[in-house]
């Protein structure tokens, strides 16, 4: 803990309060997303509820983190940010225009204005493209047809992921990469349509700890660079500081907390949040013999999502006929500071 | 590219690979020498010829390099034509008054082999108006006797069949001509008499203007490099052009199947839902239908052309089993998050489908394609052995199909059978060799990524 919070000073959460934007980008509204589980193929069995209820607004080269465990939906709430999915209620605008209305070449414009870094490099590559196909795949789509222009931009982007130089590149295949090489591909291949959104879900976790550093500090230069927002997803919360300002808290498909990140660590309010604290891998030797609450139970299940608070049967706190009967609303018992729950009504 | 030339350098390791390749090309050598030596039209004329083509052609010949294996020496057919000058024929006219000329033939040959001749006809073209020239034919053996053969009166297209001649027949006390006038009266057992022979045939014509022509043909008992058939046709016309159909039937299929519907699955697994579940019933259904079954039918009632059959082939083959494997494959790849990223980057459906999805299965496309192209050229061959084949074409399933019709296994005729076999071996065999090295090659390579 102290270890987060001694580095989230010097890190990047100061200096954003000058980077802020006052226009929103993207309004996610209301938002649900729904799966239809089917019996036998064609009977109809439920819903997975992966996303339930989510708002928020994502300013003008603004970072947002989302954090939570597996299964929380923020992998669902990412993909259908990406278009990938459709809600099942509610809206997303990006710059005022309605997803849910866009087709044809205007959703492809809306995609173009999004950038899309995901978890696993290599298998975000595909194995059978080299670098340079890779990278022109997306400007081809995009109609670029000036094959001039396409090489030009695909150079410039190498270089700014530090791919240099960049003939060294550009015939290889992604598994004759490292690791770090291969984010960096799918970091400037996310940046080749000069988006005005990157979505990154858990862009570190599949690398060693040794380039977790460097790809971070990358993603952050170019967020600087460009005035990128930036949706970062993870379940880590000690790799967030390294660049966002506002962190969502997800729990089994709602946002449970809403603050920024130094209030978050400092005060964190709701006690799913202080679990996922308490859980953050610490590099101290002490810890291997030291005892962690760890919430007990699972995380619940989306189908049928528990009465009232969803967090209530893990909940240490728990309130009798409160929690476990009514949907928490949120309340704001610091400026700036949401949470869902009812020990701060 | 380079991972085409990475191919090529891999299969270079396996020697039997290196010996599929080499038959491969040389398959593909003699289907495009035959294409240019023989025209299509041209084969098909020669193979649905008769005897005006083929008459001077023996009948059930083995080939000629079969007497290599053989201690009795057979013969070969011999040919004297009194048109052709080089020949060996010589002609002599002679006038005997205004109108009658004599007209005297003499035809020599060297006869060697051990064994006695199929047959010997003498084919004469007479020109004349309206009496036509009479015609005496005279055997002289090597040690000196003549033998008188018969008379015949030439008409325009005469044929002198020696064994049909009830005449010489009792002559000869009842002997078969091509056995009495070659063997040697010293011995008891019908011995050839080896040395030089002459048929003269000697005309008279009788009007101003009337001339004689004529043929000798002493058929073998051994032909050419392939042998002959029933019908006296040279059966290196039909392994010749087994070669370009064989190869044109077993890639055409292969790839056409393998390609559509490696299409097909990709397409279901891509866009799911109804669309993949009636790709999958229709699949389902067509493996349950008698894929031979169907063909028979189609060869009895509609078409037994080579082509119409192919088309069918394909039709039944393109649901067929393998688009379960293809779809397992593509439902894995579906999900790799390159997909995901590309459709985030504004990929359409068919796009995903071409270069996303398919590249990734090529891998094992291609072995299984190669693989894929003995199976087909068998099948063609087992149609034909079926009696489906094409009537027209020449192809080695329809020379086994003769040859079993015809009783060759009975009655010892293997060249027969053997040689489109080997042909249809060797095919196999080459395809396989290549298949199996290349499977090896890309089968670890998609193991690994």
């Amino acid at each position: 803990m102290n270890a987060i919070s001694g580095t989230a000073q010097g890190g990047a959460a100061v200096n954003s309060a000058e980077r802020r934007h006052d226009e929103v980008l993207l309004s996610v509204q209301d938002l649900h997303v729904w799966f239809e589980l089917r019996r036998f193929g064609f009977g109809h069995a439920g819903y997975v509820r992966a996303v339930d209820g989510v708002t928020f607004d994502l300013h003008y080269s603004e970072t947002i983190a989302i954090v939570g465990e597996s299964g929380c939906g923020k992998s669902s709430l990412m993909k259908t940010i990406l278009a990938l999915h459709r809600p099942t209620k509610g809206d997303i605008l990006f710059e005022n225009r309605n997803l849910n209305a866009l087709k044809g070449p205007e959703l492809r414009e809306y995609r173009s204005q999004v950038g899309y870094v995901q978890q696993d490099p290599y298998g975000a590559l595909a194995p059978f493209m080299t670098v340079q196909r890779i990278l022109e795949e997306p400007m081809i789509i995009n109609g670029i047809k000036d094959k001039a222009e396409r090489e030009a931009r695909l150079r410039n982007a190498m270089e700014e992921v530090k791919m240099s130089p960049v003939d060294d590149f550009l015939q290889k295949f992604p598994h004759m990469l490292s690791g770090g090489q291969q984010q960096r591909v799918v970091i400037a291949r996310a940046m080749l349509l000069e988006p005005k959104l990157i979505v990154a879900d858990e862009p570190v976790s599949m690398l060693d700890a040794s380039v977790r550093v460097e790809i971070l500090k990358l993603l952050r230069a170019l967020q600087d660079k460009h005035n990128l927002a930036v949706i970062y997803i993870t379940h880590d919360l000690s790799t967030v500081r390294y660049f966002s300002e506002r962190v969502f808290v997800m729990y089994a498909g709602q946002a449970v907390e809403k603050s920024l990140i130094n209030d978050l660590i400092r005060n964190p309010l709701h006690p799913y949040t202080m679990a996922l604290l308490a859980a953050t891998s610490d590099p101290d030797a002490d810890n291997a013999t030291r005892f962690r609450d760890v919430p007990p139970g699972e995380p619940p299940s989306l189908v049928k999502p528990p009465k009232g608070c969803r967090f209530h049967p893990r909940c240490p706190h728990m309130i009798k006929d409160l929690c476990d009967a009514e949907e928490p609303p949120h309340f704001e018992p610091e400026p700036q500071h949401l949470v869902a729950c009812w020990l701060y009504r | 590219m380079n991972a085409l030339k990475r191919t090529f350098k891999d299969i270079s390791q396996y020697p039997s690979a290196i010996a599929g390749v080499v038959l491969i090309l040389a398959l593909v050598a003699l289907a495009v020498y035959t294409m240019f030596a023989i025209p299509y039209s041209e084969a098909i004329r020669l193979w649905r010829g008769g005897e005006e083509i083929w008459g001077d052609y023996p009948r059930l010949a083995p080939p000629a390099w079969t007497n290599i294996f053989t201690k009795e020496k057979q013969p070969s057919t011999i040919v004297r034509d009194s048109v052709d000058v080089d020949s060996g024929v010589t002609k002599e006219v002679k006038p005997i008054d205004e109108t009658m000329t004599d007209v005297i033939f003499t035809y020599s040959f060297d006869y060697d082999a051990d064994v006695f001749p199929q047959e010997m006809i003498v084919f004469m073209t007479a020109a004349y108006q309206e009496k036509a020239p009479f015609v005496s034919l005279f055997w002289i053996t090597p040690d000196g006797r003549e033998i008188r053969l018969g008379e015949v009166t030439a008409k325009a297209s005469e044929t002198y069949r020696f064994n049909q001649d009830e005449r010489l027949l009792r002559r000869l006390k009842g002997v078969a001509p091509e056995v009495a006038l070659f063997a040697d009266p010293e011995q008891e057992t019908p011995t050839v008499l080896k040395g030089t022979y002459q048929l003269r045939i000697a005309a008279i014509t009788f009007e101003e203007n009337s001339d004689l022509e004529a043929k000798f043909v002493s058929y073998g008992t051994v032909h050419g490099l392939a042998g002959t058939d029933h019908r006296r046709r040279d059966l290196t016309i039909a392994l010749l052009w087994g070669t370009p159909i064989a190869l044109a039937f077993g890639l055409v299929a292969a790839l056409v199947t393998t390609v559509t519907t490696m299409v097909i699955a990709a397409v279901g697994v891509w866009f799911g839902g109804v669309v993949d579940d009636l790709i999958q019933r229709i699949t389902e259904i067509n493996m349950l239908l008698p894929f031979l079954p169907i063909l028979i039918m189609v060869g009895t009632f509609q078409s037994r052309s080579i082509w119409v059959l192919l088309l069918w082939v394909i039709l039944l083959s393109i649901f067929g089993a393998s688009i379960k494997g293809y779809r397992a494959t593509f439902m894995q790849i579906k999900e790799a998050p390159y997909i995901e990223a590309a459709r985030s980057y504004g990929a359409s459906n068919w796009r995903i489908i071409v270069s996303y999805l398919i590249p990734r299965i090529i891998p094992v496309l291609i072995p299984g394609l190669v693989s894929g192209v003995p199976a087909y050229v068998f099948l063609e061959a087992s149609l034909a052995v079926l009696g489906l084949g094409d009537p027209v074409l020449p192809t080695w399933g329809k020379l086994i199909n003769d040859a079993y019709g015809n009783g060759a296994l009975y009655n010892g005729q293997y060249y027969w059978i053997l040689e489109p076999a080997l042909l249809l071996m060797i095919a196999g065999l080459a395809f396989a060799m290549v298949g199996f090295a290349l499977d090896r090659i890309f089968n670890p390579r998609l193991r690994e990524v």
